[in-house]
């Protein structure tokens, strides 16, 4: 046995070493974004694919963060050095579409390479973001997840407060931070993401928009809408918490999620893929809820969005090559993978066929609240206003959304003269990006 | 009159300079020549498009009020860093150099900072600072101080200046000590047997005596605070909050890698080449005359 295991090992070190031409199998570059727990399961996917056949081999290669990844793809494009396959974030979603020489939509790869593949197998609510107002998807979803409300049970207890109690409102939420703060726990409430939580899903939710001309879809003469009166009440709110001692601010990304496993803090919103970490790592009772929403609001609850990213075929390759490309693609959305990396990770299925199977293995009884995503995402159809957001430059207009919230957060600046801020400045970007892409 | 050493004809000097110019040419003139091109348009992320705009970019940045504070930003962040480095610099230096015991592991301790990342070093501060599980932020909240540098500006940047001020002493304190050492004792004793204290001694002999050090560290920690100083700024703030420690350098960066916006960019670089341009000459100028070599 120990002479096979060496042979098997040696084996796989050689490929790894030599995967170009020695093995005669057509590679397909991937370059991705994932580090950690993260990694090891798309690396176990890539994997999984080579050993399933021998014509094509698939080569992963961390490239740094999201942001880094896309640079990297970028600078390489231009270099005519470009990977096949390229995992690019959401909000780089306009970019990439607005590169219309430098990608090779999905559709068109698959429809070329004759390979047998439904695109109404989808989830509608996932796929949504990343296709043409007429229905042709462009880049295949690959991580998405929806923001969702984290409890922390045992500080809720402590606070004499019922963790049982609806949280559904924010109207709810409200009653619950003034108990939480009365009985001095120190963070009520903390966030992560706090544009794409408390803006982007913020008006999704709301059937309200956040862009004109269709949050984007329809064009990129679009203006930023996102200093409404539903968005103003609640960054208003939010607010009068932060001055209150209710809301406790971390920081743009996901620092607030260091504080919330460490069982400081009673409320949370995140992404609903921050679940793994958080049942690693938390000991105390904890438990998911949907997003809350405003009960005055009209339409509310609609559906929330998606963040995450996508995976982007660059053009510039051997027709033989999208081959291969489209081989790989229709392996990962094939349900057993799907239903895993969903498992596994805490995104979302991007598949009915795999939300079926995870249902049906009772991974959801087992583990209960890990379904409210994909239920909070598919109980409504899809309005222009919660199909997503298209908008080019919208890493900048996020980083500025930032700036703005922080101020409301400091107390510098009222929620009102901060969106409309924030609409000014981004739509300058809009405009350049416009121009950019004329 | 200067002596010169002069050369008969023209092919030997110019033989003798081609490497140098052609360094600079490729390293320099080429990099900024296309910088000073790409700025006059809009070019799309991948290089597939690029729209002329003239001046464009640069009436864009300089209407865009963000921007001119950006140049505030800087010119404080780069005083501050400048001053505090070199300031706690000369006054470990000044200490050390009266050492007589213990000297080389005083002097080994104080060089170590240096070898340290300004990514590390950012990291560093951030985990001692951190607002909620920071060291330093929770012995704060112990005297009743609040520390939030995440949406407290003046903390942000007090935060910035001292994380990229620390490594900064470690290189400032070499330079001083070795200027220090260079001073010729008999100076000093003779200033020290007419009966000058320390304070007259060091204002009126060493402190001159030391001035082109003082002054080559200038010039190099005001570009290290300009330049340099993106590692820590990166990992500490990210420019926030409120762009309240966005420096122009990081801006730069900004704009380019997370905006994809080459053109603004490529504009800010031409606009910071000027800058430096200046800074450069003035410190030649005005206050190199009063250096004493």
């Amino acid at each position: 046995m120990g002479v096979k295991t060496a042979y098997v090992a040696a084996l796989l070190a050689g490929s790894v070493a030599w995967s170009g031409p020695a093995l005669a199998a057509t590679e397909i570059q991937w370059w991705h974004a994932f580090t950690g727990r993260l990694g090891d399961l798309l690396a176990e996917q890539v994997e999984q694919f080579n050993s399933s056949q021998d014509e094509y081999t698939v080569v992963a290669s961390h490239k740094g963060n999201y942001s880094e990844t896309l640079n990297a793809g970028i600078a390489a494009f231009r270099a005519g050095e470009q990977p096949h396959i390229l995992q690019v974030f959401e909000v780089g979603t306009a970019t990439m579409m607005a590169a219309e020489g430098a990608i090779k939509p999905v559709y068109e790869v698959m429809e070329e390479a004759g390979v047998e593949w439904d695109p109404d197998a989808y989830m509608g609510a996932v796929k949504g973001y990343y296709t043409t107002t007429d229905g042709r998807m462009l880049s295949l979803p690959y991580n998405s997840s929806t923001p969702v409300l984290y409890v922390n049970r045992d500080l809720f207890k402590e606070a004499d407060l019922d963790p049982d109690m609806d949280l559904s409102t924010w109207e709810q939420v409200g009653e619950a931070l003034d108990a939480l703060k009365e009985a001095g726990i120190g963070c009520p409430l903390t966030t992560a993401w706090q544009s794409w939580v408390h803006l982007e899903n913020l008006s999704a939710y709301h059937n309200v928009p956040f862009a004109t001309k269709d949050n984007g879809f329809a064009g990129v003469d679009t203006e930023l809408s996102f200093n409404g009166p539903v968005q103003v009440k609640h960054i208003e709110t939010m607010g009068e918490w932060a001055k209150d001692g209710k809301f406790i601010y971390a920081g743009r990304r996901n620092e607030g999620g260091a504080n919330f496993r460490g069982g400081e803090c009673a409320l949370f919103t995140e992404s609903s893929a921050g679940y793994a970490g958080v049942k690693a790592e938390a000991d105390f009772e904890f438990e998911i809820r949907p997003l809350p929403y405003w009960s005055d609001a009209e339409g509310a609850p609609q559906n929330t969005i998606i963040g995450g990213a996508s995976l982007w075929v660059l053009s510039g390759h051997e027709p033989e090559d999208y081959k291969g490309v489209a081989e790989f693609l229709k392996f990962l959305s094939s349900s057993d993978v799907q239903a895993a990396w969903h498992q596994n990770t805490g995104y979302l299925p991007i598949t009915t066929a795999a939300a079926d199977q995870t249902k049906s293995e009772g991974f959801y009884d087992e583990n209960p609240g890990t379904d409210i995503a994909g239920m909070q995402m598919t109980g409504k159809e899809p309005t222009a206003n919660s199909k997503g957001l298209r908008l080019g430059s919208f890493d900048q207009i996020r980083g500025i959304i930032d700036e703005e919230l922080e101020a409301v957060w400091a107390g510098d600046k009222e929620a009102q003269a901060a969106l409309d801020s924030a609409v000014e400045r981004g739509n300058q970007l809009l405009r350049r990006f416009e121009q950019a892409n004329k | 009159m200067e002596k010169r050493v002069i050369f008969k004809g023209w092919l030997l000097p110019l033989l003798l300079l081609t490497p140098q110019v052609v360094v600079t040419a490729v390293f320099f003139f080429w990099p900024a020549g296309q910088a000073v091109w790409q700025s006059l348009f809009i070019p799309d992320p991948f290089g597939l498009k690029s729209q002329f705009v003239g001046l464009g970019n640069f009436e864009f940045l300089l209407r865009d009020p963000f921007y001119r504070a950006s140049f505030v930003t800087t010119a404080v962040f780069s005083l501050l860093v400048t001053a505090v480095s070199m300031g706690v610099a000369l006054y470990l230096a000044v200490l050390a150099d009266r050492l007589i015991k213990g000297a080389g592991t005083y002097r080994t301790l104080l060089i170590w900072p240096y070898a340290v990342a300004p990514a590390v070093a950012g990291v560093l501060w951030l985990f001692m600072f951190n607002t909620r599980v920071g060291v330093v932020s929770w012995y704060l909240g112990l005297l009743g101080y609040d520390w939030n540098h995440v949406l407290n500006g003046g903390e942000a940047m007090g935060l910035v200046v001292v994380a990229s001020a620390w490594g900064r002493i470690s290189y400032n304190f070499l330079f001083f000590l070795a200027g220090l050492q260079a001073i010729p004792r008999s100076v000093i004793e003779a200033a020290a047997i007419d009966g000058a204290h320390f304070w007259t001694r060091f204002r009126t002999i060493v402190f001159p005596l030391l001035s082109p050090v003082t002054f080559f560290l200038l010039v190099v920690n005001i570009v290290y605070a300009f330049f340099e100083t993106f590692g820590v700024i990166h990992t500490i703030t990210s420019g926030g909050p409120q762009q309240s420690t966005t420096i122009l350098v990081y801006k730069v960066y900004a704009d380019g890698f997370v905006g994809q916006d080459l053109g603004s960019s490529a504009a800010q670089s031409v606009i910071l080449l000027i800058v430096v341009g200046i800074l450069t000459v003035i410190q030649f100028k005005f206050i190199e005359r009063r250096v004493h070599y």
